[in-house]
């Protein structure tokens, strides 16, 4: 589904990814772990198609198109979705509104025909339900004076109902007490797919718990330094990053 | 990868719609103004001596009066030789339905998308559509003066209903009230007149559609609005004119009365031609509005969309002088590549326990200029009076400009003033947002600038919400910077 090859890429004039391979499959949750600045949310970004950032190098493709050529826009309507780090606020906009149109501009990219209201409302309904999320989020102005664990929640509720084949958690984590914690990792769990694949990127182990992933990557000094099934978070959160770094500098080294 | 600064600018580049020019023989007098243009536009209109009289002191009072210099917009000196002031389309003689009005004007207003045909009641709305200087059809007359109410061009309500016009014109903008208001007083051509007697609701939106199609004219209309008590009326106002190089002066002005408890509503959505990306061309809209509340518990709201015209200089005011009186100002003013902005309000409270709400709303964008400019003014008399301000600027890219100045003026201290304003610029964050979630930079634009609007939008009549945020969506593609 996903395949990243030899990526670079630059904020400003500061080299921050390094060559970055990844392989994912549909079915496949990738967890994506690492010490502050050590590029995660680049990572995230450059595969949304954020502008700030700058791709230098190597390729992206996803169910074989080359992502890097498609505007933001497009790549969402090929099923990306990202869930924010800090979701925005859009005054005045209400979320039931905005997402309907989001989902419409979706399924018009696919040539499915367009939601009417009373078809959107029941989609959006039966989703809260599953999802075990309060429908009131809805009926304010996107994100506009939500708690931190509101936004949150609606990033997964916006998942669910825009169905995408690739959803990114961008520290999806970062500011939720334990209760907040669960919903959001029950929100994915209950998305969970063979079709569908998803990158969580965290800082932290403690997702994880919820969250099972099939493979476990740390990426430090913008680049994959190790790969692992679930029980690398583990030994993560067990010994810190520390050991990491000393074994990739050791490497690196040695090859020098 | 497109940025959503190159996104914001593209938005902006669409082309005036309403551009176009009618094919139309038309009846014009000479450029420039002086006491014989006046005596013969009255002549022309076949207007009594009073009236006649009011215009000349009106163009006596214009010569002494200099053109106002404190707003903040900026424009080559207007000429006043240079300038037809009467302009009818020919020929005119006396309309009785539809079926006799020269088909190539119902083709520009069916072009306009208002449909003056009979057959298009469904909408509910009775419109009088103004084109040039005079008005051309007014639909659903005979309906209307069944319950009493008298809507029509002015031309005819001078005609017809002398004593009404006489006791009511100048009575809320005097013809000495401002250079503008003066100049409209001494050339004004045409215009709508509505009367709704005691108690009646009116029940259709009235509507005036303004049209300037003729070259080197001026536009100076002259509406007048009266609500006896109890009664209530919404009207609405629409104006577009064709795509020229050299810029046209509207110089407009509407007065409304509100009698005990009536209550009157009155929308614009303002879409005069803007000029091009550069500057060139577009309408000067200098205009006066302002409604009196002259009994207890009335009520007069003037909720404005300005998307159009090179510069826009206007206050829809209300003096609050019966006690219990409401005046609400909702607005929201666009302005884009060059375009220059210096519209707010004023309330005057005078009565007791007064009330008044404004809502401003200022979009900037490209190198537009936006002003907000209001006066809150709280009279020793006014016993118990409130308002609420709340101005807003959003701007989107970095060579546009807000700027607000708020007066305040309070003489009773039993007053309560409440004042907000924000400045925000529409994000980067934001757009990319929308775009992760599908939207195009252009519909992300639209969601955020209609969010941003949502308060003013939400009190405008239906039909004409849709209307204007359609208008701002075309007014704002090319913008995002």
């Amino acid at each position: 589904m996903l395949e990243i090859k030899n990526l670079h890429a630059r904020v400003d004039e500061k080299e921050i990814l390094k060559g970055i391979n990844l392989t994912v499959k549909p079915g496949e949750i990738h967890a994506i772990m690492g010490p502050n600045g050590s590029g995660k949310s680049t990572l995230a970004g450059v595969l949304a198609g954020r502008a700030t950032f700058d791709v230098t190098e190597g390729e992206v493709t996803f169910n074989g198109q080359s992502l890097l050529e498609l505007a933001p826009e497009e790549r969402a309507r090929e099923g990306i979705f990202l869930a924010f780090q800090y979701p925005v606020e859009i005054p005045g906009v209400n979320n039931m509104y905005f997402l309907k149109a989001a989902l419409n501009a979706i399924r018009k990219h696919r040539e499915e025909p367009l939601l009417n209201s009373t078809e959107f409302t029941k989609l959006i309904r039966e989703k809260a339900k599953l999802l075990e999320l309060d429908a009131s989020l809805l009926n304010r102005p996107v994100n506009e004076g939500f708690s931190g664990g509101e936004k949150k929640r609606n990033e997964i509720l916006q998942m669910a109902v825009l169905n995408p084949y690739l959803a990114i958690l961008d520290e999806t984590d970062s500011g939720l007490d334990i209760d907040a914690l669960q919903i959001v990792a029950n929100g994915v769990n209950v998305l969970r797919s063979p079709e569908r694949a998803v990158i969580v990127v965290t800082h932290y182990q403690r997702l994880l718990n919820y969250i099972v992933p099939d493979f476990v990557h740390v990426l430090a000094g913008g680049r994959i330094v190790k790969s692992g099934g679930k029980e690398l978070a583990l030994e993560l959160e067990e010994k810190g990053y520390g050991w990491i770094e000393q074994e990739t500098r050791a490497t690196a080294g040695a090859t020098a | 990868m497109s940025t959503p600064n190159s996104t914001i600018e593209e938005f902006a580049e669409k082309e005036y719609q309403y551009g176009f020019v009618t094919d139309i023989e038309s009846e014009m007098i000479p450029k420039g103004l002086s006491e014989d243009v006046v005596r013969l536009i009255s002549s022309k209109k076949g207007e009594p001596e009073w009236l006649l009289e009011w215009r000349l002191k009106a163009y006596r009072h214009w010569l002494t009066m200099t053109e106002p210099q404190w707003h903040n917009v900026h424009y080559t000196p207007i000429n006043y030789q240079d300038i037809v002031y009467y302009a009818a389309p020919k020929p005119k003689k006396q309309i009785n339905s539809l079926d006799e009005v020269d088909p190539e004007l119902l083709k520009t207003f069916e072009k306009l998308g208002i449909s003056l045909a009979e057959q298009q009641r469904l909408t509910g709305v009775a419109v009088d559509a103004v084109f040039d200087s005079v008005s051309v059809a007014t639909t659903f007359r005979s309906q209307l003066a069944e319950l009493g109410i008298i809507f029509g061009s002015f031309s005819d309500a001078v005609k017809e209903h002398p004593d009404l016009v006489q006791e009511y014109l100048g009575s809320v903008v005097p013809y000495s009230d401002n250079f503008f208001a003066a100049l409209n007083s001494a050339v004004f051509s045409d215009g709508s007149f509505c009367y709704i007697p005691k108690g009646v609701r009116c029940p259709m939106e009235l509507s005036t559609y303004f049209r300037i199609n003729a070259k080197e004219t001026g536009q100076f209309e002259r509406t007048l609005l009266i609500c006896d008590e109890d009664a209530y009326v919404s009207y609405l106002e629409g104006c577009t004119a064709p795509m020229r190089d050299e810029n046209q002066l509207h110089a407009a002005v509407v007065e409304l009365v509100a009698h005990k408890g009536a209550h009157l509503k009155y929308s614009t959505v303002q879409n005069w031609y803007p000029g091009d990306k550069e500057g060139k061309g577009g309408i000067y809209n200098f205009v006066t509005k302002r409604g009196k509340c002259l009994g207890d518990s009335s009520k007069i709201s003037w909720t404005q969309v300005e998307t159009g015209s090179a510069i826009t200089w206007k206050y829809p005011s209300c003096l609050l002088i019966g006690d219990n009186s409401v005046g609400e100002f909702y607005s929201v003013a666009l302005t884009n590549h060059r375009q220059q902005a210096d519209t707010g309000t004023k309330m005057i409270h005078i009565g007791k326990n007064t009330s008044s709400t404004i809502v401003s709303k200022g979009i900037s964008a490209g190198f537009g200029q936006n002003t907000y400019r209001g006066l809150v003014r709280i009279n020793p008399g006014a016993e118990g009076a409130r308002n609420y301000s709340q101005c807003d600027s959003l701007l989107l890219g970095d060579k546009c400009g807000a700027h607000t100045f708020p007066y305040i003026d309070v003489r009773n201290p039993s007053a309560q003033v409440e004042h907000e304003a924000t400045t925000s610029k529409i994000g980067e964050d934001q757009i990319f947002y929308c775009n992760q979630r599908g939207l195009s930079n252009e519909d992300a634009v639209n969601i955020i600038v209609n969010g941003f609007c949502k308060e003013v939008f939400r009190v405008l009549p239906m039909e004409f919400a849709v209307e204007a945020q359609k208008l701002l969506g075309v007014s704002l593609e090319g913008s995002v910077g």
